[in-house]
């Protein structure tokens, strides 16, 4: 499973950003990366020193593959995280 | 237990307390490696486990903003590829400690140099949780986080003390730092008791600590005696909080009916979190430096809107004055004041950093008016020295109001008002008759005047904010405004001081500004003086 978003954070993967993708990455039992290109290099997207010291500026093409038993659901998740510019899915949140 | 050592330092906010010390950052107690590498895996592991349960119950405590802060912190803590490459050092032989501070100095030292200055700020981050496990591995802090803890080491960060639950009691001890520092008008702020200036301590052996901040003595490993002693004065202390609350609610007034306006002064927004709007008569300053932290990005336009708007909420129909940036002098900030300064406090500081700096004192302007907008908001202007210094800022806010008009973005226009503290203005208010308020600062007026610095304990003595001299200059400068109707009030340290309240009230001071935990004692001095008109 692959798919590719475009980060449109006002300051990329920062910290707060970048805590919110690893946490959602680990509620998911599959393997799952995260590279800048197509090609890679690919890291594992559920390391938040490997995530920051990608430091992935706004409007980066951003890569998630996945392989496990939930991969379609967790690159799903992760693309809309991107998507939704890493707002709260709670209304309360 | 060592035996009973008593050493003395700077008193920097008042109290008592006792309870186990901890060491903060680097003056760590050596840790020994068990050599078996099982083990040391058993003490990560315990550490990291340790380390992240306390960060989760800080964030459980703190406001969103800090939460976010300790989330990115404990993510580190949790991160399985950091855990493996540290578990794959100690299988290799190294120690625990080791291991860890290799993996995370590796992982992350490109931080310290990122040309990206978000990244940069970011590497203080790490450091405090690379640290926060170092002590779990050394031992040293077994109960870091734990309330009613004296925290000792050389200095202490605005950042650690507000995560810190003072709720329990608990003091500071500084081998280093300054009574004017964030930090301590942070602990004064809260009531946390803090000694500063305490030079080199030998730790050996010490593990628990009690701490006057009034008189700056500290006793390690104190005995049974010295136990009773502070415990009589804590007692008496305790005994005058109690009789002082009754006070908290009241109106300050003086003992012959004069009423007396009580506000209060903050450092952050957060602050107010702990404190009734109705115990007070409003924020007689907030601080906006702490918005500005050495080393982290400028807050923007935005981050400063929701800090200010967060004040003039909480303070309803009650004034709020916001000074604008107050850098420079005994606070620096990297990237904004100026580095090579032979005598930074003559130096470019206060309204003339800001003035220089027009693009940070536009976003703070432009943030000030569209604030203004949620209440009843006033802005300061520090270090005034000549009007030409309000009138450009009048010009600057003329311009943030145009600017954000034709944006179409909601917005007011505050008045402005000035920090009396620069001797020309206190000597010469009639300059200034265009401010729409004076607010005395005590603090520097008082070191201007008589050419002694506070925080220089070699002449601290000569640093009297009752000085004939000083006390003279508030009388004139109170008077003035009497006549020509200037509200004018008092902000610094001496408005929390009782013994200062009777000098400022004859010298015709009807509005004081106060640290947050002084309101109730104030008011309780008030109602002892008589000024008999």
């Amino acid at each position: 499973m692959l798919a590719s978003v475009r980060i449109t954070h006002d300051v990329g993967l920062h910290a707060r950003p970048s805590v919110k993708l690893t946490k959602l990455a680990k509620s998911f039992a599959s393997a799952i990366e995260l590279a800048q290109a197509s090609e890679g290099p690919w890291i594992d997207a559920k390391s938040i020193v490997k995530v920051m010291a990608m430091k992935v500026k706004k409007d980066t093409t951003l890569y998630f593959r996945a392989r496990g038993d939930d991969a379609e659901q967790a690159v799903t998740a992760l693309v809309s995280l991107v998507e939704g510019d890493f707002e709260d899915t709670h209304a309360n949140g | 237990m060592g035996e009973p050592v008593e050493i003395k330092g700077q008193p920097a906010s008042g109290g008592i307390a006792s309870g186990p010390l901890i060491v903060l950052g680097g003056h760590r107690q050596k840790r020994i490696s068990s050599g078996d590498p099982k083990i040391e895996l058993s003490d990560l592991h315990k550490a990291l486990a340790a380390a992240a349960i306390d960060l989760a119950a800080l964030i459980s405590r703190v406001d969103k903003d800090g939460g976010e802060i300790l989330a990115f912190q404990l993510a580190f803590l949790e991160d399985d590829t950091l855990k493996s490459a540290v578990e794959a050092l100690i299988m290799g032989g190294s120690a625990a400690d080791e291991a860890w501070r290799k993996v995370v100095d590796d992982e992350t030292g490109g931080y310290e140099t990122a040309d990206d200055e978000y990244f940069r700020g970011r590497a203080a981050d790490i450091r405090e949780v690379r640290d926060r496990v170092l002590r779990y591995l050394d031992g040293s802090s077994e109960a870091t986080g734990a309330p009613g803890a004296i925290l000792i080491g050389e200095e202490l960060g605005p950042t650690l003390f507000l995560e810190t639950d003072w709720s329990g009691g608990g003091g500071v001890l500084l081998t280093a730092g300054s009574s004017s520092s964030h930090v301590a008008m942070l602990a004064r702020a809260r009531g946390v008791p803090m000694i500063v200036g305490l030079g080199n301590i030998n730790l050996n052996g010490h593990r628990e600590a009690i701490i006057d901040g009034e008189t700056g003595i500290a006793v390690l490993s104190p005995s049974r005696a010295e136990r009773q002693r502070f415990g009589a004065k804590l007692q008496e202390l305790n005994d005058r909080t109690i009789r002082e609350a009754e006070f908290r609610y009241r109106q300050g007034m003086t003992g012959d009916g004069e009423r007396i306006e009580v506000m209060i002064n903050v450092a952050s927004a957060d602050e107010v979190d702990h404190i009734d709007i109705s115990t007070c008569d409003g924020i007689g300053l907030m601080r906006t430096e702490f918005l500005f932290r050495d080393g982290a990005p400028l807050p923007d336009e935005e981050q400063q809107y929701q800090a200010y708007r967060k004040l003039l909420l909480w303070a309803g129909n009650k004034p709020v004055t916001i000074r604008t940036l107050d850098a420079g002098g005994d606070k620096p900030i990297g990237g904004i004041t100026p580095e090579s300064e032979r005598n930074p406090f003559l130096g470019k500081r206060g309204i003339r950093l800001t003035l220089a700096q027009p693009k940070i004192f536009m976003s703070q302007l432009r943030a000030l008016a569209r604030a203004a907008v949620h209440g009843r908001l006033k802005v300061m202007i520090p270090m005034v020295t000549v009007p030409a210094e309000i009138a450009e800022t009048a010009r600057l806010v003329d311009m943030a109001v145009r600017e954000l008009d034709a944006e179409g973005i909601a917005n007011a226009r505050p008045p402005i008002g000035i920090m009396v503290e620069v001797p020309a203005a206190a000597i010469a208010p009639e300059l200034f008759a265009e401010a729409a308020f004076f607010s005395i600062g005590s603090n520097d007026l008082t070191q201007y005047v008589t050419a002694a610095a506070r925080d220089e304990a070699s002449v601290a003595a000569l640093n009297d904010p009752a000085h004939p001299a000083v006390l003279k200059l508030i009388a004139a400068v109170a008077e003035f405004g009497r006549k020509r109707s200037i509200p004018v009030s008092l902000c610094g340290d001496m408005a929390s001081e009782p013994c200062y309240l009777e000098a400022l009230l004859t010298a015709g001071i009807k509005s004081l500004s106060v640290a947050p935990s002084a309101i109730a004692r104030v008011k309780a001095a008030l109602t002892a003086i008589r000024i008999g008109r």
